[in-house]
This record gives C-alpha cells, sequence and structure tokens, in this order.
C-alpha cells in the first residue's frame, strides 16, 4: 500500500525522525494561513502518489502568504502530469505547506526487503536528489549498503559506518546516525517494504532533515496497523482495482481489450501472456483466488463488463478440486443477471467439468467453448478484433 | 522415486479444525496420505475426521511419531507455527497460509538457519509424489506417477503443467510448489539439488515468474552443475511494472525480475524456454528426446 508524502512524514516524526516544519492544507486560504505561522519562506508541494512532481509544476516555492494563497489556487484542483503519472495525471487535492530549507547538501538514504539475502537492507548514497535506479547503474560504488541481522536490528555501528560514508562529521553525523536508527525504526515497526528519504539534506546549520519521504508498506501486514490502513486514499487508485478490491479480487487494468478472468495469479500472468502470443493484448489482470466460489465468478464478472475497453474476454478456470458445475452457474448466473453483449470465451478444468460445459451449453448464452489455453486465447482473440 | 516424501512420511496437520484445515486434511486422507496427527492450541485430546488432535507440535511429534508438518494456520501465526514445527524437530514442513507478512517469514527464516529442516512455501499449494503421497491443496487426480520433477511458483498454472505433462504421457516423480511470497522456504536450487540426485527424475520444469532473482540464482546453477534437462516457463511477460501481480512475490521493482531477464538467463543455461504456457508438456517432450 502506498501513502502521501505527509503522511510518511507524520509516521516517520513519530519515530524520531526529524522532518521539516509544515502543514497540510486543502484550500488556497488554509495554505496563507500556514504561511502566516510558520513566518517564513515556504515550499508548496501536491501531494500526490507519484514521484518527479517538480517536473510537473507540483512544487513551488512562495515568498508570502499572499503568494502562497495564490499559487495554491492554482495547484489544488490541478491535473499534475509527472514522468510516473502516465498522461492522465493525477488530481491534486491537497498541498503540504513546508519550511524552506537552505541546503547544504542533498542525499540519499532508503531501506528495502533484500529477497535474495532475506532481510531489510539500508542503503545510503552521495547522490541525492536523483532516481536511485540511476545511481546504480552509473555509479552502484557510490551506494553503501548494511544489512540487517533480524535478531538484532540495525547495529548502532551500521549506522555510524553509513553516516561515515556519506562523508558526515561531528554534530552533523550523530544527527545521521540517530536519523538513520529512527528510519530503521519506523521501517520495521509499520512494517514497511520502502522507507526512502530522498533527498535526506545537510542543511547549512549542519541539521539533518528528511527533505522528501516515501513509504510504502506491506498489504500482508496492513491489516495489523489500522492507524496505517485509514491513510490508504482511494482518489490515487484506479475506480474499477478499488471496487474489484471490495470482493477480495485481485484486479489490475491494462490497455489492451481482450478481458480476462482466470484463478490464481500465475495462470492470470500467463493467460494473460498467451493472449499477447495470439496476437492479442490483455485488457487486465483479474484473479478470483485459486480456490474460486461461485460468487467471486459474480463479483468478477461485474468488474469485468464494466470496463468499456473490453472487446472480447476469456474465462480460463483451472478448478481441480473445485467443482465446475459451481463455477458454470455462477457464470450464467452473472451473464444473465448483467445482459452483457461481449463475447464470451470459457475455458474449464476439473471436476465435474462435462457438466459445467453443459450448463453453459443449455443456459441458450452464446458462451464460446475452448479446450486448453491455446484454444481459449486464440478464440477470444479473434473475436475482439 | 521421489524427494522430501514418500509412503512412509508421518503428517501432522497443524489448524486441523479450522474449516480449510478439515476440508483438505478429507481430502489428503482420501489421496492416501498418512495423517498422524492434528494440532490445534486449547484442542488437544479431542479426534478430527479419525485423527488424535494435540495442544503442541512436538506432543504430536512425540505422541504419534510426525515427521512432517501441513499448516493450515491463519495468516498473523502462521510463522509462529513454522517455528513451532521447526523446534518440535520436524523435518519437512509445508506451509500453505496466504498472507503471512514480510517481516514474520524473515524472522522464521532466521529461526529455521542452521536447523535440520525443509521449508516449503508459504503461499503454496503444497507438494505431492504421485501415488504416495501429497501434503497440500492440489488436485491429486490430475498427477500421475513418473519421472518428471516439477518446482513451480504458483498454484493454478502448476496443474496446467501437470496436466499437460500427464496428458503426454509422462508422469511426475515429485511437484513441488515453492510459493508465491516474496520470502519463502526451499528455493528452486535447493530442490534441483535433491531432482539431480533422485534416480526417478529424468527432467525437470521451472515454472517461475517476475520477481525476485530466484530463476537467474537457478540458472547460475543449472549452468554449472545440473546435468538433466531443465524445461521453464516465466508467467508475466506482459505484467506491468511496479504492480504487484496477485502473489506477494510477483513484482517488477526499480526494473528488476521482468520476465526477459529470466528468460534469458535460462536459456543462457541451456534450458529449454517455452513463450507460451500451452507449450510446457510439448517442451518436455523436446528435451527427453521422445
Amino acid at each position: 500500500m502506498k501513502i502521501h508524502e505527509y503522511q510518511a512524514k507524520q509516521i516517520l516524526s513519530q519515530y524520531g525522525v526529524q522532518i521539516p516544519h509544515g502543514e497540510v492544507v486543502e484550500t488556497p486560504a488554509k495554505a496563507r494561513e500556514a504561511v502566516e505561522r510558520i513566518g517564513r519562506r515556504v515550499v508548496l508541494k501536491a501531494q500526490i502518489h507519484a514521484g518527479g512532481r517538480g517536473k510537473g509544476g507540483g512544487i513551488k516555492l512562495a515568498d508570502s502568504p499572499q503568494e502562497a494563497e495564490s499559487l495554491a489556487e492554482k495547484m489544488i484542483g490541478m491535473t499534475l502530469v509527472t514522468p510516473q503519472t502516465g498522461p492522465q495525471g493525477r488530481l491534486v487535492k491537497r498541498l503540504l505547506v513546508e519550511e524552506a530549507q537552505d541546503i547544504a547538501k542533498e542525499l540519499y538514504l532508503g531501506i528495502v526487503i533484500d529477497r535474495a539475502r532475506e532481510c531489510a537492507v539500508v542503503m545510503a548514497s552521495t547522490e541525492g536528489g536523483v532516481e536511485i535506479e540511476k545511481v546504480a547503474a552509473e555509479h552502484p560504488e557510490l551506494i553503501f549498503k548494511e544489512w540487517v541481522n533480524p535478531a538484532t536490528g540495525l547495529a548502532g555501528f551500521q549506522a555510524r559506518k553509513l553516516a561515515f560514508e556519506l562523508g558526515l562529521a561531528g554534530e552533523t553525523h550523530k544527527q545521521a546516525v540517530k536519523f538513520i536508527s529512527s528510519l530503521f525504526k519506523a521501517f520495521q515497526m509499520s512494517d514497511a517494504s520502502l522507507a526512502e528519504i530522498n533527498p535526506l539534506i545537510i542543511t547549512r546549520a549542519g541539521a539533518v532533515l528528511a527533505l522528501d519521504a516515501k513509504m510504502n508498506f506491506d498489504d500482508n501486514a496492513v491489516p495489523r496497523h489500522p492507524e496505517i490502513q485509514a491513510m490508504r486514499d482511494l482518489n490515487e487508485e484506479e475506480l474499477l482495482e478499488v471496487e474489484a478490491s471490495k470482493y477480495n479480487l485481485n484486479y489490475i487494468k491494462l490497455d489492451g481489450n481482450v478481458g480476462c478472468m482466470v484463478n490464481g495469479a500465475g495462470l492470470a500472468m500467463a493467460t494473460m501472456d498467451i493472449i499477447k502470443y495470439s496476437g492479442g493484448m490483455p485488457a487486465n489482470f483479474l484473479d478470483v483466488g485459486g480456490g474460486v466460489t461461485e460468487e467471486a465468478v459474480m463479483n468478477a464478472f461485474k468488474i469485468l463488463v464494466a470496463d468499456k475497453d473490453v472487446k472480447a474476454a476469456l474465462i480460463n478456470i483451472f478448478g481441480g478440486i473445485v467443482r465446475c458445475d459451481l463455477i458454470a452457474n455462477g457464470i450464467v448466473k452473472a451473464a444473465k443477471e448483467l445482459s452483457t453483449q461481449i463475447p464470451i470465451v470459457v475455458r474449464l478444468e476439473g471436476t465435474n467439468v462435462d457438466l459445467g460445459k453443459r450448463i453453459l451449453q443449455d443456459s441458450g448464452l452464446a458462451f464460446t467453448p475452448a479446450v486448453g489455453m491455446k484454444d481459449a486465447a486464440e478464440k477470444v482473440v479473434a473475436l475482439a478484433k | 522415486m521421489s524427494i522430501l516424501i514418500d509412503k512412509k512420511t508421518r503428517v501432522v496437520v497443524q489448524g486441523i479444525t479450522g474449516g480449510e484445515g478439515t476440508f483438505h486434511t478429507q481430502k489428503m486422507i482420501e489421496y492416501g496420505t498418512k495423517i498422524v496427527a492434528g494440532v490445534t492450541p486449547g484442542k488437544g485430546g479431542m479426534t478430527h475426521l479419525g485423527v488424535p488432535v494435540f495442544n503442541t507440535v512436538a506432543e504430536a511429534v512425540e505422541k504419534a511419531g510426525a515427521n512432517a508438518a501441513a499448516i493450515f494456520v491463519p495468516p498473523f501465526f502462521a510463522a509462529d507455527a513454522i517455528m513451532e514445527a521447526a523446534d518440535a524437530g520436524i523435518s519437512v514442513i509445508v506451509c500453505i497460509t496466504e498472507g503471512i507478512p514480510t517481516f514474520d517469514m524473515i524472522k522464521a527464516k532466521a529461526f529455521l538457519k542452521n536447523r535440520p529442516v525443509s521449508l516449503i512455501g508459504p503461499n503454496t499449494p503444497g507438494i505431492i509424489s504421485p501415488g504416495k503421497c501429497k501434503i497440500g491443496i492440489m488436485p491429486g487426480h490430475i498427477h500421475t506417477p513418473g519421472t518428471i520433477g516439477i518446482i513451480s511458483r504458483s498454484g493454478t498454472l502448476t496443474y496446467e503443467a501437470v496436466q499437460q505433462v500427464s496428458k503426454m504421457g509422462f508422469g511426475q516423480s515429485t511437484a513441488v510448489g515453492i510459493g508465491g511470497d516474496p520470502i519463502v522456504g526451499m528455493k528452486y536450487i535447493d530442490l534441483l539439488k535433491l531432482f539431480k540426485k533422485d534416480k526417478g527424475t529424468e527432467a525437470v520444469i521451472i515454472i517461475g515468474e517476475i520477481g525476485g532473482t530466484a530463476e537467474e540464482e537457478a540458472a547460475e546453477y543449472i549452468k554449472k552443475e545440473f546435468n538433466k534437462p531443465v524445461v521453464s516457463f516465466i508467467a508475466g511477460q506482459t505484467a506491468p511494472p511496479g504492480r504487484r501481480m496477485g502473489h506477494a512475490g510477483a513484482i517488477i521493482a526499480g526494473g528488476k525480475g521482468t520476465a526477459k531477464e529470466k528468460m534469458e538467463a535460462l536459456e543462457a543455461a541451456r534450458v529449454l524456454v517455452a513463450k507460451s504456457p500451452a507449450e510446457i508438456g510439448l517442451k518436455v517432450k523436446e528435451a527427453l528426446g521422445r
């Protein structure tokens, strides 16, 4: 799960990570009031779930409360397009108004899970303010890493080492050590999958601050953090994806016109792949769960036909233990209820497969039966053309 | 022949009295798996599906001689169940549960280090040696005894491969789902080492998907040390970057973990890579030259 910058900073500051003084506002008037309170030059930052905001006009400096108000009038309600949002952009609903900083150095600090080593890894780099993937590709020697022992957590010496590798000394080094340790604590305690401070800045006065902050969370762990769960912003998500998540379905909207509904994530990806292999483009990823139920099929069907881009759909269910007659009943019921005109190819495997096929045939609805994935994919691609 | 499990394997089911636990214990018993005990804390002393239930795995080992465990415990308690089984001396642990927090698994895996235990999963359909033993939730009837080993990160896609292989007239020695999570127990290499030694396995199918580098690591191992034919399919060739494709572990992060990289690494290790999931069975035929 993703959250906004201002929310990440709220969480981080609870763990002692130093952040700039600031306020979140939803109207231009509130922006002016915030600047009056802050009493200094500020930066206005559009709050959307995507990076590269500066390039799209989502980050502006303001010298006075009046300037902040007039800038906020333009920014709140704008559709912000950045390299990460795609051409459709994102609607800006909130701004983070922060005290502008006198920056001496821009550094990078990030924590992710290293899957191969099966532990968290803290990464620091002297190259702040640019994409870390770019640094990793061009100057891997400028990224310093410390892997965290799961039993002990990040050790003091590791935080000290990273801070020295960042070229820091004296009081700033001490502050950076505390910053790194606090960031790790926040990462671990909130079950994050990513915590990224880019840039981490050293001010001319020697303070260590998180100028930007990004946190993603392990979806499996979010239910045990109700305060983080409450930070989910549905406005940042695709409408149909939000709808699907209500039914516990895994759905991702894609660019093509061949819809698909599959049980199991691996088979669902493979179904997308074979649609492309057969000359079509998948309109979505939709996994109804390995142990598919009649209800899940009903709900998935609704999502599938709600997508206006879908010209034909493939239902690919490898039931195994699951009974095909139940699945067939679910498909027929959903198709009748939603009276869709979209041609549908059905491939069923599992217990009572013949009975399932008969139910589809006898339904009076125009399903195209298929045998095997190749046949199914070729048929649905032809129908979508 | 088979790896990890056979007719003598004695299974304890953790979470046997729950809905999933009950349903799949029944199916495993029907398949012929020796289910010798169940564990549900607080329900020790009862009998469920004709199986004695204990409060702890340690008791199930001591009193019923269990040496393998199947875990059907809810996600927030499953990592603890894995550690309990390992502590009790269980040698093969199969964790079916989907949705375990990553940090819980990191701790559980650290706990398992230096213990003589093989963990399969979590988020796996389990492991089956056709005709001998099934620990998991896969449909037993599509499997046939034979000489093809299967290692996969997926559930239903594995059934698809199994069915293709069975229809081609080849059966399976053992089919293992290693799980769809970012942190899992045994990985491809651990299982390839066992298949290498298994006289009953002629060839191996690797079913991978986007995310992580486990397939690339397997390719390195195959290139250097594996001497049997290998066939592979990688799911997610059309998956967009940065999105979690159903499985917690199936995500292209920072441009890494794409299907293309994995397919190229495997091809460089002389693995026959099927581009279409409908061609897995055909590739096995090609690999065996018959």
